[in-house]
């Protein structure tokens, strides 16, 4: 009782005085904690495994739903879409579709960010390059490419050029504005650093403020690819037969008008799963080979 | 013992850095601000240089002045002589932030970049002097790492090894430690004046700690704000860690201490 009398506490108040402890450091050769986790656990972890749960569970609803409905010319179930799939890849009905509209597609998305590249690190290097091009992508982002296919139209004829063009319209902004938006928001000090070492102009844009600004490209590029399918299919729809071989969009279109529903759904069906192999396979790589190593994304 | 870490060059002899009577202003659509008002100061070759004194009072602005990244709106900036009118790889800069080093690129690519982006040294070396710069900060066993897995202690050392792997005429340091903790931070500064008596660098070195620009320094620039202005100009090459508590340390302390807050005890009677 007398001997915490002896500290004579610094401020009233205080909680009353404890001893000093003092832990030498002995059972620092006790193994590690391992902490056991269940194969449950475990799966559960898998990002790809879970994202496979939610297809099935999708696909289980679908299944369900379509067969109570029970009007396959309406909403044919998931097994008579696969079935028509099947059957599609087999006649080589709907490879050459597929074929045909992705070689539109690349072509289109590809002159569309190597056009990007271009005029954003042009634009990049003036102040007034940055006002035009912030000018030009917000008057062109928000215009539908569908509007402007009648023109393109009027322009290249009924050819693969006008279904090219209005892709690269719709990919070209999207892209740019990310890209333009990731360069600007690259840190003061990282721009010093690539100063400091005499870099300027194109060399600047290429070895500092492309990498750094590399997570608003990547997602600028996403964004770009998912305008482009949704552009190729809309304007394969309205404007049929794309230079000689047919794609997807017509697919789509000319089951629609035979009443073959389940072909329809078919067509649907590898829009999407093309969408997701783009996503989760190729800009996946590119994430965790770039990004993600890097430690600019989690 | 005493006369530790004295320069080893003449007093007498050709700057190798001169600022003279430098006013570097911030214009604003508002208002013009002025950081710092006609400074002048002479750098030695091998000299450790600190610029201290309080917030706002214009010290990064002079550094980065010095680096070329700011032209002043009167007075010249010359190194060996030769007017500085932009950046360049001569004058190497650690910055205060942790962000500094480039996260795309490992340990080693971060020290080899300056080398490829000013084409110094031949090719064959880069890699070579990149892993000695990193091996001499201590960092051997994580040349191939990316930046984001390094504490930010580490970043720092990685970007004090990618300066000196230039060996740049001048090293402008801007607070590199003090975004760190007390100990990490005395390290770093034993670690940079274990670096010097190696290499004999020049230095500039921005703080705002007395106590880091008397370890530091040979010699101390006090500089006031509003404008920010040299009320000072101090040799201590006197002085390191081991001075560090002793009366003389602390007298020469006292003194700078007064010369900082003299001007607030007047403006606030
Ligand atoms: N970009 C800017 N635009 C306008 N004024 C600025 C800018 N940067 C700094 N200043 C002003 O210039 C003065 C000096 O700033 P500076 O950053 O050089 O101070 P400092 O001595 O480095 O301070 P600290 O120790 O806090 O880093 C300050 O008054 C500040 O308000
Ligand atoms: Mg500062």
């Amino acid at each position: 009782m007398a001997e915490p009398e002896i500290f004579s506490p610094a401020r009233p108040g205080e909680p009353a005085p404890r001893p000093d402890i003092l832990r030498p450091a002995i059972d620092d050769l006790a193994p590690d904690v391992v902490v056991e986790r269940g194969l449950i656990v475990r799966l559960a972890e898998t990002t790809w495994l879970r994202r496979v749960a939610v297809v099935v569970v999708l696909g289980v609803i679908w299944e369900v739903y379509a067969r109570q409905l029970a009007n396959p010319l309406m909403f044919p179930s998931l097994t008579e879409t696969l079935e028509a799939f099947v059957a599609g890849l087999r006649s080589g009905a709907l490879v050459s579709a597929v074929s045909g509209s992705l070689r539109i597609l690349l072509v289109g998305y590809g002159v569309a960010v190597v056009l990007s590249t271009l005029i954003t690190a042009l634009a990049i290097g003036t102040r007034i390059g940055t006002d035009v091009l912030s000018t030009l992508t917000s008057m062109f982002n928000p215009l539908p490419a569908i509007a402007i296919l009648p023109l393109a139209m009027l322009w290249f004829g009924l050819g693969v050029g006008s279904v090219v063009f209005v892709i690269v319209h719709s990919v070209l902004w999207a892209v740019s504005l990310n890209t333009l938006t990731g360069f600007q928001s690259v840190s003061a000090t990282q721009r010093m650093v690539g100063r400091n070492y005499g870099l300027k102009g194109f060399a600047f844009v290429r070895a500092i403020l492309i990498p750094a600004a590399f997570p608003a490209i990547l997602s600028g590029l996403k964004i770009g690819w998912a305008f482009s399918w949704r552009t190729l299919i809309a304007a394969e729809l309205v404007f049929g037969v794309s230079g000689g071989a047919a794609g997807l969009g017509w697919y789509i279109f000319q089951n629609r008008n035979a009443l073959e529903t389940p072909n329809v759904f078919a067509g649907l069906l590898t829009v999407i799963v093309i969408g997701l192999l783009v996503e989760g396979v190729v800009f996946r790589a590119i994430e965790s080979a770039t990004i993600r190593r890097w430690g600019m994304q989690a | 013992m005493f006369m530790s870490r004295e320069p080893s060059h003449s007093v007498v002899a050709k700057p190798l850095l001169e600022v003279d009577r430098v006013t570097l202003q911030y214009v604003t659509p508002e208002r013009i601000v002025t950081a710092t008002r006609r400074v002048s100061f002479d750098l030695q070759a091998q000299d450790r240089f600190v610029l201290l004194g309080p917030s706002g009072c214009g010290k990064s602005t002079l550094l980065k002045s010095i680096g070329g990244f700011i032209a002043p709106t009167e007075g010249e900036i010359r190194l060996a002589g030769e007017r500085v009118r932009e950046p360049g790889a001569d004058r190497m800069f650690v910055f205060q932030e942790f962000d500094q080093l480039l996260p795309w690129l490992s340990v080693v690519d971060n020290v080899v970049f300056p080398m490829r982006a000013t084409k110094r040294f031949p090719r064959a070396e880069w890699r070579d002097r990149a892993r000695a710069a990193v091996e001499k900060v201590g960092l051997g066993r994580f040349a191939d790492v990316f930046p984001h897995t390094l504490s930010g202690g580490m970043k720092q050392r990685v970007a004090i090894a990618r300066a000196l792997a230039m060996e740049p005429k001048v090293l402008l340091m801007d607070e590199p430690f003090a975004a760190l903790d007390a100990l990490t931070r005395r390290r770093m500064q034993r670690e940079l004046l274990e670096l010097w008596d190696d290499i004999r660098f020049s230095l500039v070195f921005v703080t705002h700690s007395i106590q880091e620009a008397i370890v530091l320094a040979s010699r101390i620039v006090v500089m006031t704000p509003h404008p920010g202005r040299i009320v000072a100009e101090f040799d201590a090459t006197r002085f390191g860690h081991d001075q560090a508590g002793g009366s003389e340390f602390e007298a020469f302390s006292e003194r700078i201490n007064r010369l900082l807050f003299a001007g607030e005890e007047i403006a606030h009677g």
